[in-house]
């Protein structure tokens, strides 16, 4: 007994140390305190960005012009800034850049909506029959491990400078990016949960609506980020194959003319409308996963 | 098989109608293990439990109890003998039949409201009065208000309860247990045992309720039954008198016939358990 009052007078006497040293604060300051740290942090981040932006564009910039790095191989900074202005002011040789960007944008977005659904769909179908899955463990491996890059050229052949062959290769590359999340995420569903619904007197198509899709969900959900990169990818890379329109075809025809700035211009035209699509699907995910805790992984906050 | 039988207590007439008794007959389960090896886990099993009755299973760790449990809800087929509910055959999914956990298994996507609901839904109930029902069970586990939250949201004490609501919600024959208070602390876990008998009353469903813990199972319990460990098998059963309804838990457990019929039972766990122990550990008896 003596030993717990001899602890709790020695808290006592802490505490009143410490309220000795710093102000004693009422509950008002001690948010705005809490508050203002935060801005100072935020604050920080961004001049860290920014530094960051300024060092690389700028070295780029002077490295270019002091000629230590070759303009004619490198590009500028300023000459693809110019080449972007002349990109939307004169257009190209085949229209305007407008026309051009949705001709892309319309081939990665059917790209990344066939890809996914059928990844979605063919992911959960084999990650809950554990007998489909093992005749097509092996072929899908394979397929896995094919370029599949490579595949455009034969779409184009097959299917000439159109649009589909390009849709075609966006939604195979999406397609295994979505698929094996989709297959582990049904996988990964709690037993506990779909013996619990069974019991309960659940049909297999209530225990994929209820159970096995929403499960799967969080994984489909990560996977859609890097999907939607892909099918840009692939939209690209088809058309530089062979295109009559396309964001694709003036990136190979300025290679053609030895210009790397409006390459370049090229490249932070589809990073702007990469960045568009992966706030949408942030926002998607957001509606989503509501339900999920509010502990992020680091990945993510990046 | 020692039977140990003081007097018991009748289930009340009435309340539980006799398609919820159980009958476990000679039931033996066997796996294969991954390296192809067959692996008995239970092995001729046989008990009763009458309808509206109260029945713990105690028994050393990996002795069969969640096997046996698989089998009564239709889950898993036995491998030899068989369960009868309500004198019929288990052969699929046993109709009436809730289970609960020790993990709780509730929906992690879903709010409270939606997860009490899910029993109704999968029967084919309308949303709306689903919802009502959903909303009724949650007031009487002491959640109202709480509907829209998610899991995630709740402290462990609170999950148990919405556990305990979706699985009461179909009013079902038979409430499979499988150590649903295994994982609270010991406060919350006397407050769920006593809402949980509270709610029992009431209802009457037949009950398999799982434990380690031997003063829950004679607390809760009209009968106790002892497993062997591996392959498990009914070793001793034990009728508890204490009278009903038993009001608080904490309370309970300091009646001398409690401590009686606890001492009594300890001593025919004993041995198991320590059989169990130290095959786990590799000690030569």
């Amino acid at each position: 007994m003596s030993a717990v009052v001899q602890q709790s007078s020695g808290v006592t006497s802490a505490g009143a140390r410490v309220g000795r040293a710093v102000k004693p604060q009422s509950e008002s300051e001690l948010q705005a305190s809490a508050r203002q740290a935060r801005t100072r942090n935020r604050v920080w981040v961004w001049v860290g960005r920014i530094a960051v932006a300024v060092i690389f564009i700028g070295g780029w910039q002077l490295l270019t012009q002091t000629k230590l790095l070759d303009p004619f191989f490198y590009g500028q900074p300023t000459q693809i800034w110019d080449a972007l202005v002349t990109l939307f002011t004169k257009g190209t040789a085949f229209g305007s850049i407008w026309d051009q960007l949705w001709v892309t944008v319309q081939e990665a977005l059917f790209g990344f909506l066939f890809g996914s659904l059928a990844g979605v769909i063919i992911g959960i179908l084999l990650g809950s029959n554990r007998y489909l899955s093992n005749v097509f463990n092996p072929y899908i491996k394979i397929a896995n491990s094919i370029p599949r890059i490579v595949l455009g050229s034969i779409f184009i052949v097959a299917f000439g400078l159109g649009i589909f062959p390009k849709i075609l290769l966006a939604a195979v590359l999406v397609f295994f990016a979505v698929f094996f999340n989709a297959y582990q995420g049904v996988r990964e569903v709690d037993q506990n949960l779909i013996a619990n619904v069974r019991v309960l007197g659940a049909s297999p198509l209530q225990i994929a609506r209820h159970v096995t899709i929403p499960s799967a969900m969080t994984w489909i959900i990560a996977s859609l980020h890097t999907a939607f990169g892909f099918a840009i990818i692939g939209a690209l890379v088809a058309e530089v194959l062979g295109a009559q329109k396309g964001i694709g075809l003036i990136i190979s025809q300025s290679q053609g003319r030895f210009d790397p700035n409006t390459v370049f211009a090229c490249m932070v035209i589809m990073a702007i409308v990469t960045l568009g699509a992966e706030y949408l699907i942030t926002l998607l995910e957001r509606s989503v996963l509501k339900w999920r805790p509010p502990v992020r992984s680091e990945s993510q906050a990046i | 098989m020692g039977e140990n039988t003081p007097k018991r207590t009748p289930v009340p007439p009435g309340v539980a109608d006799d398609a919820a008794r159980i009958d476990i007959i000679a039931l033996t389960k066997r796996f294969l293990t991954p390296k192809g090896a067959p692996f008995t886990a239970i092995r001729d099993v046989s008990l009763t439990v009458e309808a509206g009755q109260f029945c713990a299973i105690v028994g050393p760790t990996g002795c069969g109890k969640s096997t046996t449990l698989a089998q009564v809800s239709g889950l898993e087929k036995p491998s030899s003998g068989s369960v009868q509910v309500g004198g019929r055959i288990v052969d699929g999914i046993t109709n009436g039949v809730s289970y609960m956990f020790q993990a709780d298994s509730l929906f992690p996507w879903k709010t409270v409201l939606q997860n009490v609901m899910i029993g109704p839904v999968l029967l084919g109930t309308p949303k709306k009065a689903a919802m009502a029902l959903a909303i009724d069970w949650l007031r009487r586990v002491n959640l109202s208000g709480f509907e829209d939250r998610y899991p995630h949201q709740l402290s462990g004490g609170m999950r148990k309860r919405v556990a305990m609501a979706a699985a009461l919600i179909n009013n079902p024959r038979i409430l499979l247990m499988d150590e649903p208070f295994g994982a609270l602390d010991v406060q919350t876990k006397a407050i769920m045992q006593t809402e949980l008998l509270d709610l029992w009353e009431e209802l009457r469903p037949s009950v398999l309720f799982i434990t380690h813990d031997l003063d829950e199972a004679v607390a809760l319990s009209d009968r106790v039954v002892i497993m062997t460990s591996s392959p498990g098998t009914v070793k001793d059963v034990f009728d508890i008198d204490l009278p009903r309804p038993r009001g608080d838990v904490q309370t309970l457990r300091h009646e001398k016939r409690f401590i009686e019929l606890q001492t009594q039972i300890w001593e025919s766990l004993r041995d198991e358990v320590t059989r169990a122990y130290e095959r786990t550990t590799g000690v030569a008896a």
